[in-house]
């Protein structure tokens, strides 16, 4: 992580002044409307996520493309035990390590079985257990077991489930904001420092990861299964681990979402973003923290100021008419952006060091 | 001298197909043998099997007189074996020093283990030249010579090299066998699998010939090398 702040004075200064941009940012940006606020959060949320496919595939080297069916798994769990669904309204300290722990178990439970498998063909059974969870979502609303005829509603299909209870402190329900010190503070700017607080733990926890015996066993294993082997590293076990520390990352980040957002569907959890996920990782540089905290800044909050940016009144004030449906060139210039930076730091943005 | 590794009757099976067909050998303690034969002869299997990496079908492997036959790769480090697999498996995006210390992956004495990695420098210089240097980055050579100190790394009884010499040009192989001689020398049992049939006969104590699946030949090392079969079909004349 060092190199680039070269000394522990202009590093401290460059932290504090991080701070300062973090803390104000919300603020900030609520100016302009509180959607932008949600982008935010949105971004923090990649971030997590980005972080926790990170160690699956940059540091451990294993490509998993159905990371979204953990995000998914925290989400669902936050949504079926806290919402009007079942009338269930547990509390964030119970549901989000529930989430996390559920989310871990689906991360051996798709770890197990592909212990053996590696590159291409792992990354096609990890893309259909992603596709496997987000079908079960979108068909257990009518479960029905073999000797009875009751049919059970759980996860209310692609309708998804609505009337989801936010996050609450003793009793001070974050979503409906509060005022302090006459500054009026909304629910998604608190969202906003929750998330930002999750996020630095997310930052933490992988870093500390990727620098312990477990972290290096980890690239051994990216670098030469064998050697690794051979080294005395079990493989299986670690592998197991990059599963389930990965997946518990996403459990999180999919029980902040579903607080936040106050309902799920199915349709949030599809094969794109899986892709785009892994996309922050590639782009931002596989295995470095910043750099992987950089591609998933990036590509969430690109193609929001984007859409600003490619709107019909620009194209007027530019063209003169609109040249080409705003959807569509939002796409183009975010694909184009894509292409661009793989064609051009192949490496990603921000490569950890030893890898430019 | 006690029997270190002794092989008995190992059957390894791909699919039915059967590349080793019950072969037996020994390894002494404080020996250093070599298995030596053709491409295809079963030479890597053999290894692949003593080291973990694939069950056997038939046979036992015995080591310190433990049986350890289908004992996981990772497990065998703990007993004292070390594998440097073949082309070398250096960890291309880990420094020198960051490989070597992956040696002593299962070790836990952090000082005795930074004091071993400087005795692997002492041993091998170029790999101190090279420490923070990128593995991915050295030549062939010193890749092999990293590969070798990162096994030794592991503390073991029993050093097993697969194919040290592969890809490599004579200069450098010269080097790799130095370095391989004085390990030995040190008090490390070698294992030694070679398809150069006249360097590892001249640097091992005794030699078993490996033909599709089969030991055709075996004995003295220097006897093996005088043999007019060894000589016609390994040796060019």
């Amino acid at each position: 992580m060092s190199g680039i702040f070269q000394d522990r004075r202009k590093s401290m200064i460059a932290l504090g002044a991080l701070a300062v941009v973090l803390v104000l940012l919300p603020f900030v940006v609520g100016a302009f409307g509180q959607a932008w606020v949600r982008i935010l959060n949105f971004t923090l949320i990649y971030v997590m996520l980005a972080l926790g496919l990170n160690v699956v595939v940059g540091v451990a080297g294993l490509l998993d493309l159905g990371y979204v069916a953990f995000y998914a798994v925290g989400a669902y769990t936050w949504s079926l035990l806290a919402s009007t669904q079942f009338d269930l309204h547990y509390p964030f300290w119970i549901l989000l390590p529930l989430g996390a722990f559920l989310a871990a178990v689906a991360g051996l439970l798709l770890g197990a079985p592909v212990l053996k498998l590696r590159g291409d063909y792992l990354a096609i059974v990890t893309l259909g257990f992603g596709e496997i969870v987000r079908i079960l979502m979108n068909n257990f609303d009518k479960v029905s077991l073999p000797w009875s005829d009751t049919v059970y509603n759980i996860t209310n299909g692609p309708r998804g489930i609505t009337g989801i209870d936010g996050m609450s402190f003793f009793g001070f329900k974050v979503r409906a904001g509060t005022e302090l010190f006459g500054l009026q503070i909304s629910g998604l700017q608190i969202y906003y420092f929750v998330f930002l607080f999750f996020a630095i733990l997310s930052v933490i926890g992988v870093w500390r990861l990727q620098h312990s015996r477990l972290g290096r066993a980890w690239q051994a294993l990216r670098e030469d299964e064998i050697a690794a082997k051979a080294m005395g590293i079990n493989v299986r076990n670690i592998k197991l681990a990059a599963f389930a520390f990965g997946a518990l990352t996403g459990g999180v980040a999919g029980g902040l979402f579903a607080a936040m957002q106050g309902f799920v569907s199915p349709e949030s959890f599809g094969l794109l973003e899986s892709v785009m996920v892994l996309a922050m990782v590639v782009l931002g540089g596989m295995g470095h923290i910043p750099g992987v905290i950089l591609g998933a800044v990036l590509l969430s909050a690109l193609p929001e100021v984007i859409r600003y940016g490619a709107d019909e009144n620009v194209q007027r004030s530019v063209f003169g008419f609109v040249l080409i449906a705003p959807e569509v060139l939002r796409n183009l210039i975010f694909s184009l952006a894509m292409i661009l930076i793989m064609l051009f730091k192949p490496a990603g943005l921000w490569p950890s060091p030893e890898r430019k | 001298m006690s029997a270190l590794l002794e092989v008995r009757k190992l059957e390894v099976a791909y699919g039915g197909i059967k590349a080793i067909k019950g072969i037996s050998f020994r390894v002494d303690e404080g020996e250093m043998v070599t298995l030596i034969g053709a491409n295809g002869a079963g030479k890597s299997s053999t290894l692949r099997a003593l080291s973990g990496l694939v069950m056997p079908v038939g046979g036992t492997v015995t080591y310190n007189g433990k049986d350890v036959t289908g004992v996981p790769s990772h497990a065998l480090v703990g007993l004292g074996i070390a594998l440097c697999p073949e082309g070398r498996g250096v960890f291309a995006r880990l420094s020198v020093h960051e490989n070597l210390l992956m040696g002593a992956y299962a070790r836990k004495d952090k000082a005795q283990i930074l004091r071993e990695i400087d005795e692997i420098y002492g041993m091998i210089p170029r790999l101190k030249e090279r420490t923070a240097q990128l593995a991915g980055t050295l030549s062939g050579g010193e890749q092999q010579m990293l590969a070798i100190g990162r096994a030794m790394l592991a503390r073991p009884k029993l050093l097993m090299l697969d194919e040290p010499s592969m890809g490599l040009a004579p200069l450098m192989v010269e080097k790799i066998f130095e370095i391989i001689n004085l390990i030995a020398k040190r008090g490390t049992t070698v294992l030694l699998i070679e398809q150069n049939a006249q360097l590892a006969l001249e640097n091992a104590n005794r030699g078993y010939v490996l033909e599709s699946g089969e030991i055709t030949l075996s004995g003295d090392a220097k006897a093996l090398l005088a043999d007019p079969r060894v000589k016609a079909a390994y040796l060019g004349g």
